[in-house]
């Protein structure tokens, strides 16, 4: 006896009610709607933009990056006068943005990944402050926080000529932190090519020194080596050229101080607001990701016999950055972004500048089209660096 | 009976044990939690020296010296200043606080109306009071008083114009007040869109895909200020002459848009963690789109995401305080409106206004996110090992 599987060959899958019913031309229909609607919501827009730029005689174009802009800046790292263009007051701009985000997060992440350890402390004490820390922080206003640095800290220090005195010949006032500028003499190129060398120098070394290890077992005091060759090699060179750096100290004088380099007030309070609001963040962050490595790691690591510091070295530290570095990344671009928060007290970032540039010439558009541009590339930018070493961090496997 | 008496038995009584370990009162809790170690005892006792130096002069400063009352200046202000506190002295000006209260909840509201704001103020604690309580019944109807009715009542309180109403511009609005409505119109409007956004970016319709991830990482990759500053000098660019919008309702377009797009991609996430499973027994159920998101995959969804939203809106929270620097006067920027008051003008005013403002951002912020906890752990159905 045989069963015989007859099989009729099914109608091809056709929708059985009517073509409205199909899902793929439902798609397509949504999909022409909405395009129609945006193309003209964009046509009534450009329509009305051209028909209100053309009332208030505005050009558009960015031919007005070539103007004078007239406006001077607090603080700037290239050379800026009034006389400049707006193009070259935008670059002030940008520069200083990029000063007070690189900073912020280099003081972030060092107070971050300190409070986060804190509040994983045995240490009852520890842990209360620590957490404490990170409550009133996380739920301020990072603008509160400027202004508190700004106007309530910064604005009630002394006056120049009765200015603080810390030690190293720095000086504290309400116009800013006064400090002694180093003055590069004849010779003084020579050190820092000494420094380039030894820069060089450690990386091979510490290449050498991995491949070594690898290939016998045998570890190189590398730590030492390299400290050495960084401070001993510029060390040489200053010796050998005769010292030729200096340093200009600020005096005090009758109004002012004069001499050495000032920082003032404005980069201080954003710099100060920035660094510790962020740092509660990243506290959280860098708890989250010590926690996440599994206790059966430490445990599996003192069980053959590797110390407790060689443990969170070498197994609980590179396992929890797997964890910490993508929301690490966010936060680093939060807190560029928020550097945008220093138009409130006048620090020329890109976005004051802008903004400055906007109420001259009217070129809101240009204007707010730089701003998207740039604060979009430093995200990219941000989050491609992140990534490569997300990357180089991530999991082997097999 | 066979007995051995071997060497090993012991023949005196031995010594009585010392007494076990103290495992409770404070002596071994101290010494558990605080004195461990050598290097525990020592990071115990430079945070308590760290904590006295801070501590006291912080109370003497804040509590003790502060000028709690007076009608003017000359009360936080010392001799050499042209007030009445002696020479050296500083303390919080909290006289400042008490006389401009009324401000900072209300900024320049007509005194005669602000029973309107407070009215509003006071239905919506009442309303959002048994919301929050989850084991209040009627939550549908408390949801329609509280999403439909207290809008439509704000809408005809706040700005007046009708029945008899005085109208109140907003320019004159300001306050704790603007802080409440922005945010609260904000979560409102951010987490429908936010959800749709999420959705339309997991779209399989390319088109739709495709706008909602560009408008999505377009906004989370600028600034809100660009965004309010979008808001405030372009959108008037792009409408026909002679139509003009309330620069409030433009801040509040600004902020909605910028939380929705965060909210959109916590919603993703929370999208992401439902196993195909749940899309696909709803599909063989024959339900449709909506009815499978609607019932299926968002309740799940949400609830995954239910710490990422409140941090989404704890964020909006603190970013309406940027509407401050496109001139609109919310809590923050009331407070620093009244610095510059030659009445109330001295060295202390300043902080202590935003020591208060920042007070109470500060009670709104954790008190959000100490709820969202709570709600984690009612919400959880899942078996804790």
């Amino acid at each position: 006896m045989t069963i015989g599987v007859t099989t009729t060959p099914e109608p091809k899958s056709k929708p059985s009610g009517s073509i409205i019913n199909d899902p793929q031309v439902r798609g397509i229909f949504y999909q022409v709607v909405t395009v129609a609607i945006l193309v003209a919501v964009v046509y009534w827009i450009a329509d009305n933009t051209i028909e209100n730029l053309k009332r208030a005689n505005i050009a558009s174009g960015y031919g007005f990056l070539n103007g004078r802009a007239g406006f001077d800046v607090g603080q700037s790292l290239i050379a800026y006068t009034s006389d400049s263009t707006y193009g070259r007051a935008l670059f002030v701009g940008f520069f200083n943005t990029l000063l007070v985000a690189v900073t912020g997060i280099i003081t972030a992440t060092i107070i971050g990944f300190i409070v986060g350890i804190g509040r994983l402390s045995h240490n009852w004490l520890i842990a209360k402050l620590s957490l404490a820390y990170v409550e009133v922080f996380r739920n301020i206003p990072p603008l509160l926080v400027i202004f508190f640095w700004y106007s309530g800290v910064l604005a009630v220090l002394p006056q120049p000529r009765e200015s603080a005195a810390l030690p190293f010949n720095i000086f504290l006032n309400n116009r800013g932190i006064a400090f002694p500028k180093p003055v590069f003499g004849d010779g003084s190129q020579y050190v820092f090519y000494a420094f380039v060398i030894a820069v060089i120098a450690s990386f091979f070394m510490a290449r050498h020194a991995r491949k070594k290890q690898e290939a016998t077992g045998q570890r190189f005091p590398l730590l030492w080596t390299v400290l050495g060759l960084l401070i001993g090699l510029p060390l040489l060179a200053l010796l050998a050229t005769g010292w030729p750096i200096t340093f200009d100290i600020p005096v005090a004088g009758k109004f002012n101080l004069t001499g050495g380099s000032v920082i003032g007030p404005e980069f201080l309070s954003l710099f100060l607001a920035l660094s510790f609001y962020t740092a509660a963040f990243i506290a959280e962050i860098v708890r989250a990701g010590i926690r996440g490595v599994s206790k059966g790691q430490s445990e599996a690591a003192h069980a053959l016999g590797v110390r407790p510091g060689l443990t969170t070295r070498l197994v609980v530290v590179p396992q929890a950055m797997r964890i910490i570095i993508p929301p690490l990344t966010s936060q680093y671009l939060n807190l560029t972004k928020n550097s945008s928060l220093a138009i409130a007290i006048g620090y020329a970032d890109l976005v004051a500048v802008g903004g400055t540039i906007l109420n001259q010439t009217g070129q809101a558009i240009e204007v707010v089209t730089i701003w998207i541009i740039v604060y979009l590339s430093l995200s990219l930018t941000t989050s491609l660096l992140m990534n490569w070493f997300n990357a180089r961090m991530a999991l082997v496997e097999r | 009976m066979n007995t051995h008496q071997g060497n090993f038995v012991r023949t005196s009584m031995i010594e009585a044990a010392p007494a076990p370990i103290q495992t409770g009162g404070i002596a071994y809790w101290l010494r558990k939690n605080l004195f461990a170690t050598p290097k525990d005892a020592a990071l115990t006792i430079i945070s308590l020296l760290v904590l006295a130096w801070l501590i006291p002069p912080a109370v003497q400063w804040l509590f003790i010296d502060a000028a709690w009352t007076g009608g003017g200046r000359g009360v936080c202000a010392t001799v050499a200043q042209g007030g009445s506190q002696p020479d050296g002295w500083s303390g919080a000006c909290w006289a400042f606080v008490n006389a401009k209260f009324d401000q900072f909840l209300f900024g320049r509201y007509p005194i005669d109306e602000r029973w309107r704001p407070a009215l509003v103020g006071i239905l919506f604690v009442l309303f959002l009071t048994p919301m929050l309580i989850p084991k209040v019944p009627y939550k549908n109807l408390n949801a329609i008083l509280l999403l439909v009715v207290l809008p439509i009542l704000a809408l005809i309180l706040l700005p007046g114009g009708w029945f008899g109403l005085p109208f109140v511009e907003t320019p004159l609005w300001g306050g704790l007040m603007v802080t409440l409505v922005l945010s609260f119109v904000g979560i409102a409007v951010s987490l429908p869109l936010g959800i749709l956004l999420a959705l339309g970016r997991r779209s399989t319709m390319p088109v739709i895909k495709m706008l909602c991830t560009v408008f999505i990482e377009i906004v989370r990759g600028i600034p809100l200020i660009t965004v309010l500053f979008m808001a405030s000098v372009m959108l008037p660019l792009f409408l026909p002459q002679g139509v003009t919008f309330d620069k409030f309702l433009r801040a509040l377009i600004g902020v909605s848009l910028f939380a929705s797009a965060y909210m959109a991609e916590v919603v993703r996430g929370g999208l992401q963690a439902i196993g195909k499973g749940q899309y696909e027994g709803a599909d063989s159920l024959g339900l449709s789109f909506w009815q499978k998101m609607n019932l299926i995959v968002l309740p799940q969804a949400l609830k995954l995401v239910i710490p990422g939203i409140v941090n989404t809106f704890i964020g909006l929270f603190k970013d309406t305080s940027l509407v401050s620097i496109i001139g609109m006067f919310d809590l923050l920027g009331i407070v620093r409106l009244n610095f510059s008051d030659a009445n109330w003008a001295s060295a202390v005013t300043p902080i202590s206004g935003l020591i208060f403002a920042g007070f109470i951002f500060w009670l709104f912020c954790f008190g959000m996110s100490r709820y969202s906890g709570f709600m984690e752990r009612v919400l959880d159905t899942s078996h804790k090992r």
